[in-house]
């Protein structure tokens, strides 16, 4: 970390007897591009709305720049926050709604124009400047409350799931466009999501949450290849989990509904079931080099999916997940058919309880 | 943050002594008729005056008769307009608005000109005809407000797709109505219905003119004769209208929703 | 049937199965409201509208209108503007503060209920019986004026107020004004999305700002709709002006009902153009509203 921008220390917020965020910390650098992702109701807006300072924490401290802002007003915090729902000011223009906070800095009328200028063309919206919000799509207006909120050049960006009102396509491409803008102007920026491959393909570092605690902080490959807790494992990225049973723990050996396998990590003194958990794309059809295992089974389910095909297959009790690219030249394959898969026994992480 | 809730209490706190000192004084001044005692005399007068009883009872019918036309002139129209006529509907608003645009004493005046005694229609000639003109005169009064609860009362349960589920199982026009829309619309109909009655009750103004008995003309008579029943009157018309209100409450929880929107 | 066809009501039966021997129902149905519009709105305001340019032989004339000149005409309107637009203006704007006291002050929820509940009786609670809890409560012999006069030793009266007074009934009519602004106006408060204050903040606005730019212009629109609205409620009201001082107040709905119980003014015609004036001044308000909410309507959907 080049220079600490943002620190939140022991954050925690308790409403009535529910504490929904518990004694919350993380630091950051200035620049970086850091996402809270973690599944519904486990405080990630909580923590967003302490930092923009709508709600007072319980304990703990918050500090940009050096600067502790923890009982500073919202309005007193320089911060620029994207709402879920856009909420443009349906009453302006395009232009009046970017040009708001410069207004309100009391930039001259001049300068405010060219800055709205410069905003609109960094959103690609050039020429929308007076249109009403309601004359816009919901992936235009929500890069209009992007650019109403960097537009004053606030220290840091906070993003409350601004993507998650838009449909898939617009999603992906607002997304990218966020984070070449935030790359552009350096900016701090907090973005708070559920879904993990929006977080996975735009973070610098990710804090991974659940229920008010951190579950794991650290760069995507981090999280996603070295998950610390079998929450990320699972809540992070697609996960297959079979059920083995420990045939002898000195050899590393298991079956796998009947089939044998060695696994590297089991641990020594492992024995009766255990789970194993491995990524799809660590599965082949058929062999592969440096793949050690190999399991027969039959397909239970074929998804089609584009440029990938997603089979389920029955290995017995135990059902696995894997994709495979689709290839024009053959037919895919069909439900019922015998397949054999294999992978490397290195891959399987066990899951200990 | 406290600073924003005491002025939102201050201004609460003043509004709520401007709404309940009149109430109080009022109910204070209905006791007083007896020397040196509070007591329940002036209710007791009022309750004993057969005109009370008269006046009251047929401003009710009065009142029950505009309910029933009134709901045959609205529900089926504003079935029919948004189901079929969706570009009669600025019409409709427009006309049901003109009731409070157009004050009440200005229409009571055209009604008798229009309708007086040598006219095509002469309602006023007779007694069962002012008494047809006044309930004429008050369901145009209730427009504004039985239209707009059943204007609602549709919206939210969406009648368009109701009534083409109705008619795919094989409905005819009249089974739907009966059957599947007023069951469902019972309660915006009910609502309707209340406040046209806590409107009609006390009218003063077309009933007077109208020369008709009812209790609002009724009272003003009262009030320039006596000097404690007026209060006792008072207080008892607020609890008509707060037992009207009061319903129209009550029925919005049972208020049926076939689309639970978000919107 | 065939006076039925004749009904605008029909056309679109004609749209959807042309010449099909199936009841029309859609017009049957429409037909009665239709009916009553026209006999119980549309011709007894045409008629009105007829009569105030008619002499007694039934020839046309402005006479009428021209009448409305004479002083005590234009002194009797120009009360009833004064006392309905007061009464509209500080009903709206009290009723606002309530509104956004309740909803905005974020006040308990039951208090809330309770207050639009109460609103709804309120607001329905005009005419006569409003008139007496007035006296009552302000009169001469009204609690709050003995209590001002033993407690504060504060003669009420003595000090120039008068029940019967523009103020008064300014005071009166207040009862019922500020409930219906707030029942009208709580749907456009709670309309006024949590984000945009927040927004606004974030973007450095204080409170003050927040409403000087973005809550006041939201709400304007529907702020001035209501604001017609009391103001025609106002000035077509006369029961609890009538209750509370009989004839005596020279305000214009006194005037006409007086022309029309007894001839007051020794002219019918002169009667249909004090109607007359009264319709135009409530459309006015009415047109006044339209005008501004449709400058709005540009940035509202
Ligand atoms: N004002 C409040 N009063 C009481 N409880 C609240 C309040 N705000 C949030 N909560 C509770 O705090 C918990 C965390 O809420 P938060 O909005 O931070 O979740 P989130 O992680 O943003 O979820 P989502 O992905 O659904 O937006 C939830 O259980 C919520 O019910
Ligand atoms: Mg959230």
């Amino acid at each position: 970390m080049a220079s600490e921008f943002l620190r939140v220390q022991n954050l925690t917020k308790t409403f009535g007897t529910t504490t929904v965020v518990k004694g919350v910390s993380f630091a950051f650098g200035k620049g970086e591009f850091i996402s809270l992702l973690g599944p519904s109701g486990c405080g990630k807006t909580t923590i967003l709305r302490m930092i923009a300072g709508f709600e007072n924490p319980s304990a703990g401290s918050i500090v940009v720049d050096g600067q502790d802002i923890t009982s500073l007003k919202p309005n007193q915090r320089q911060l620029g926050m994207v709402f879920q729902a856009y909420a443009l000011f349906p009453n302006l223009t395009v232009g009046d709604n970017i040009g708001f906070g410069l207004k309100i800095a009391g930039l001259p009328a001049e300068q405010r124009r060219v800055r709205i200028a410069d905003m609109l063309k960094l959103i690609g919206l050039s020429g929308y400047e007076k249109r009403y919000p309601y004359e816009l799509s919901g992936g235009q207006q929500q890069r209009v409350a992007l650019a109403r909120a960097i537009a004053p050049s606030p220290r840091m960006l906070l993003l409350d799931e601004p993507l998650s009102a838009l449909d898939a396509k617009i999603r992906v491409s607002l997304r990218e466009e966020i984070r070449a803008i935030q790359l552009d102007l350096g900016i701090t920026t907090v973005f708070v999501t559920h879904d993990q491959e929006e977080a996975l393909s735009i973070s610098d570092r990710i804090v991974v949450m659940n229920a008010g605690s951190i579950e794991q902080l650290g760069a995507p490959h981090e999280i996603y290849n070295k998950p610390a807790s079998r929450f990320v494992a699972s809540f992070v990225g697609q996960l297959n989990n079979i059920d083995a049973i420990v045939t002898d723990a000195a050899a590393k050996t298991v079956t796998i509904d009947g089939q044998a396998a060695r696994v590297p990590a089991l641990p020594a003194d492992a024995k009766g079931p255990v789970t194993l958990t491995l990524r799809p794309e660590v599965l082949a059809v058929g062999a592969r080099d440096g793949n050690d295992i190999t399991l027969a089974g039959t397909i239970a389910d074929v998804t089609f999916l584009g440029s990938v095909i997603r089979l389920r297959v029955s290995l017995g009790r135990n059902m696995v997940s894997l994709d495979t690219f689709n290839d024009q030249r053959t037919v895919p394959p069909a439900r019922g058919e015998p397949i054999t898969i294999s992978l490397a026994g290195k891959d399987l992480l066990v899951l200990q309880g | 943050m406290n600073n924003n809730r005491l002025w939102a209490w201050l201004i609460f706190a003043l509004g709520a002594a401007y709404f309940i000192v009149p109430l109080l004084a009022t109910f204070e001044f209905s006791l007083r008729m007896r020397r040196g005692e509070y007591s329940f005399d002036a209710y007791a007068s009022v309750f004993a005056d057969p005109r009370f009883a008269a006046s009251f009872g047929y401003s009710v019918l009065i009142g029950l008769c505009t309910i029933v036309v009134g709901v045959l002139v609205v529900v089926p129209a504003v079935y029919f307009v948004r189901l079929r006529m969706p570009w009669l509907k600025p019409f409709m608003e427009f006309i049901t608005l003109l009731p409070l645009v157009i004050p009440a004493l200005v229409l009571v005046y055209g009604y008798i000109r229009l309708y007086n005694s040598s006219s095509l229609i002469p309602l006023t000639g007779s007694a069962l005809g002012t008494d047809i003109l006044l309930t004429g005169a008050y369901v145009t009064l209730a427009l504004p407000y039985m239209y707009r609860a059943v204007d609602n009362g549709m919206r939210t349960i969406d009648i368009g797709t109701l009534t083409e589920a109705a008619q795919i199982m094989g409905a005819s026009q009249w089974q739907i109505i009966v059957q599947i829309i007023l069951p469902n619309i019972l309660v915006a109909i009910l609502s309707g219905a209340f406040l046209t009655f806590a409107i009609v009750i006390g009218e003063f103004t077309i009933a007077s003119l109208l020369n008709r008995p009812a209790f609002g003309p009724y009272l003003v008579g009262i009030g320039t004769n006596r000097a404690y029943e007026p209060a006792a009157l008072a207080i008892i018309s607020f609890i008509i209208t707060w037992g009207a209100m009061g319903m129209i409450n009550l029925l919005g929880r049972f208020a049926p929703r076939t689309s639970p929107r978000t919107d | 049937m065939d006076d039925i066809e004749a009904w605008p009501g029909t056309m679109t039966d004609t749209n959807t199965a042309p010449h099909s021997r199936r009841i029309p129902w859609d017009a049957l149905a429409v037909a009665p409201f239709i009916v009553f519009a026209v006999m119980f709105l549309f011709l007894p305001t045409l008629s009105l509208i007829g009569a105030a340019f008619t002499d007694r032989q039934g020839h046309f004339t402005f006479d009428n209108i021209v009448g409305l000149g004479a002083g005590q005409i234009v002194s009797a309107y120009w009360i009833s503007i004064r006392i309905s637009g007061a009464s509209a203006l500080l009903g709206a704007l009290i009723g606002l503060a309530i509104t956004l006291a309740i909803i905005r002050g974020r006040l308990p929820a039951p208090l809330r209920s309770a207050v639009m509940t109460f609103s709804g009786v309120a607001s329905n609670f005009a005419g006569v019986p409003l008139a007496f809890a007035f006296i009552a409560t302000l009169g001469r012999l009204g609690l709050v004026t003995i209590i001002l006069r033993t407690v504060f030793g504060f003669d009420l009266y003595r000090s120039g107020f008068n029940l019967l007074s523009f103020w008064g009934l300014t005071l009166t009519y207040l009862y019922f004004q500020i409930p219906l602004m707030i029942l009208i106006i709580a749907p456009a408060v709670d309309g006024l999305k949590k984000e945009w204050s927040e927004a606004a903040q974030m973007l450095g606005a204080s409170p003050w700002q927040f409403w000087r730019y973005i809550g006041l212009p939201i709400l304007w629109p529907s702020f001035l709709g209501t604001l017609s609205l009391l103001f025609a409620n106002a000035f077509g009201a006369i029961a609890t002006a009538w209750a509370l001082t009989g004839s005596n107040l020279n305000i214009v709905t006194v005037l006409l009902y007086n022309q029309i119980r007894g001839d007051a003014l020794q002219n019918p015609g002169l009667g249909a153009a004090l109607a007359l004036g009264m319709i135009l001044i409530t459309s006015l308000a009415n047109i006044i509203y339209l005008v501004v909410a449709n400058r709005a309507e540009r940035w509202m959907k």
